[in-house]
């Protein structure tokens, strides 16, 4: 089946990285086919940027996300921008901190996480991104979670893997609290 | 012969269309890479200008497009396999050396990330509007051999392909992505080493005496000789004899010029290739190349949905072009659907194939983006119901 995600937030945030960790982690770690395209041009310079990614287990033909079934947001403007476009039913994860959730839609399901507090717990704001990952996959189960490691750790800079594989696994652990308390 | 495994990073990579085409450069045995980076092509320049200290190559970067288009045909005749790259504006100004390097028989490939124009047009966004561009862009009468890549996948895949043609017909060689393609990434798979197959440079190894510089072989293909090596070499743009000396009269050009078209016109069928899929039984026939012929494919699958029997004929390599196939569907009475990020290109070579006695309906596209598939799969309903 075809998932479509889109990962927004400013420039600087690391949001292409996060779509790229995705992507890589489903075409090469878990055996599906995935598919990344990314905002190109002066949006991904500063303002609004986004990367899109398809997910699927036969091989993607469209290459443009439509309508995305999972929006995951690290800043206000993107999720204003982009979160009319989530299906309905669609999953929205936003950074707690950073988003305010106004006029949140009733039709879809809703994280969200402190991530940028942990980053600085962490000792570096830098890893938001890969916090969020690591709960975008506890929330979402699209892709295995050792796939995602293995990506993290495979598109890090070299003697940031194990800052940034706590980072996955914060947000990860803080994802399967937050659906544990949910089904209760 | 086998790939040089110094160059091949073999595995399982994520990569988009660009770097994809740079290692697909390097994997080939390109050793000699000159441009000028224009946006969207300028990620395969970045990454060859970061992995070629690694394997031996020199990369430079020219002050325009006009000199690199030069300096690569300078680094071929000193024997390295030379490439460049480049986006619209950046091919108008190459449009000169690509017919000197079909005048001068130099093996090169070009690559070009096809975004919207004309001019500069939309720098990120995609367009497949240079396709008539690359097979008529130099003056005169030439040939040269064209590609469209689907997928990062393709991209590798096709740029060892076209320094593998190059060498063979010794012709440039244009690889015509798009930006879709070229941003976008996927799993690209680079085999072991041992697994490419590598068309070596044909060299001379007669006698010194015997040696004519443009005396082609039984297939119309003249063996070359590296500068320095010993050899008399004279290379020019003006007509030629055998031993490349200027020869100004109708004779000269009438034995060379046929032969630098005949030389990939007589060898087509064993250059041309492309996909099909359920064209035997098929009323309609989408014709589609490069990003179009994926976008192209819910439209197909909606309309079969609906009973409609739909083919797809997928052009893998553009120039030449498979007119023979393209006779044969019209001759059959199959309808054809043309759908391309152009205002009408590659569609004016199947129209003027099917001779009128089928339908061929044209799916334009300024560029900017890709079609929707509704307006493909709108074409092939509506064809259907005309036809």
């Amino acid at each position: 089946m075809r998932t479509e995600i889109k990962i927004g937030g400013f420039g600087g945030q690391g949001v292409i990285l996060s779509g790229y960790i995705i992507g890589r982690a489903a075409a090469i770690y878990d055996n599906k086919y995935s598919t990344m395209i990314q905002a190109f041009g002066p949006e991904a310079r500063g303002s609004a940027c986004s990367a899109q990614v398809i997910v699927d287990l036969e091989a993607i033909a469209y290459p443009y996300i439509t309508t995305p079934q999972i929006l995951v947001v690290m800043s206000q403007e993107a999720y204003t921008k982009f979160s009319p476009e989530l299906v309905a039913g669609g999953i929205l994860v936003t950074e707690e901190e950073l988003v305010v959730p106004h006029s949140l839609r009733k039709d879809v399901i809703h994280y969200s996480i402190p991530a940028m507090r942990f980053a600085e717990d962490l000792g570096k704001k830098l890893v938001i991104n890969i916090v969020m990952m690591g709960f975008m996959t506890a929330v979402t189960k699209l892709i295995d979670p050792e796939a995602m490691r293995k990506a993290v750790i495979a598109s890090v800079p070299k003697g940031t893997e194990e800052l940034n594989l706590k980072a996955f696994d914060k947000g990860y652990e803080y994802g399967l609290e937050m659906l544990k308390n949910k089904s209760n | 012969m086998k790939a040089d495994p110094k160059g091949v990073l073999t595995g399982a990579h994520f990569l988009d269309g660009d770097h994809a085409c740079s290692e697909g450069a390097i994997s080939a045995g390109c050793r000699f890479v000159a441009g000028y980076p224009i946006t969207p092509s300028t990620e395969v320049v970045e990454r060859i200008a970061e992995r070629f200290p690694l394997v031996g190559g020199v990369f430079i970067q020219m002050e325009d497009e006009i000199a690199s288009s030069i300096a690569i045909l300078g680094g071929a005749w000193g024997g390295k396999k030379v490439m460049t790259v480049t986006s619209g504006p950046g091919f108008s100004l190459m449009m000169e050396h690509i017919g000197l390097a079909a005048m001068t028989e130099t093996p090169c490939v070009f690559v070009d990330v096809q975004r919207a124009g004309p001019s500069t047009g939309l720098p990120t966004q995609p367009a497949q509007g240079d396709m008539m561009q690359a097979r008529w862009g130099s003056h005169g009468d030439y040939a040269i051999i064209a590609l469209c890549p689907n997928s990062p996948q393709e991209c590798y895949d096709l740029t060892i392909k076209a320094f593998n043609l190059a060498e063979q017909y010794r012709v440039p060689v244009l690889l015509m992505m798009d930006e879709c393609v070229g941003h976008m990434t996927e799993r690209v798979i680079i085999p072991p080493a041992e697994e490419i197959e590598i068309t070596p440079r044909r060299f001379y190894d007669g006698p010194k005496e015997d040696f004519l510089l443009f005396k082609p072989d039984a297939d119309l293909v003249p063996p070359m000789v590296k500068a320095g090596d010993g050899y008399r070499i004279h290379v020019t743009g003006l007509t030629h004899d055998e031993k490349g000396y200027p020869h100004m009269s109708p004779t000269a050009q009438a034995k060379l010029i046929p032969r630098l078209v005949n030389k990939i016109k007589l060898n087509a069928d064993k250059i041309i290739e492309y996909k099909e899929d359920q064209v035997e039984g098929a009323d309609v026939v989408v014709v589609s190349y490069g990003i179009t012929s994926r976008v192209a494919l819910p439209a197909i699958e909606q309309a079969r949905k609906e009973g409609i029997k739909v083919g797809h004929l997928r052009l893998i390599v553009a120039w030449p072009f498979p007119e023979k196939r393209i006779q044969e569907l019209a001759a059959k009475g199959k309808a054809l659907v043309v759908p391309e990020l152009n205002l009408g290109q590659i569609f004016y070579e199947v129209e003027r194939n099917a001779y009128g006695k089928v339908p061929v309906t044209l799916v334009p596209h300024p560029g900017g983006t890709v079609h929707n598939p509704k307006e493909i799969y709108n074409a092939i309903k509506s064809i259907r119901h005309g036809g």
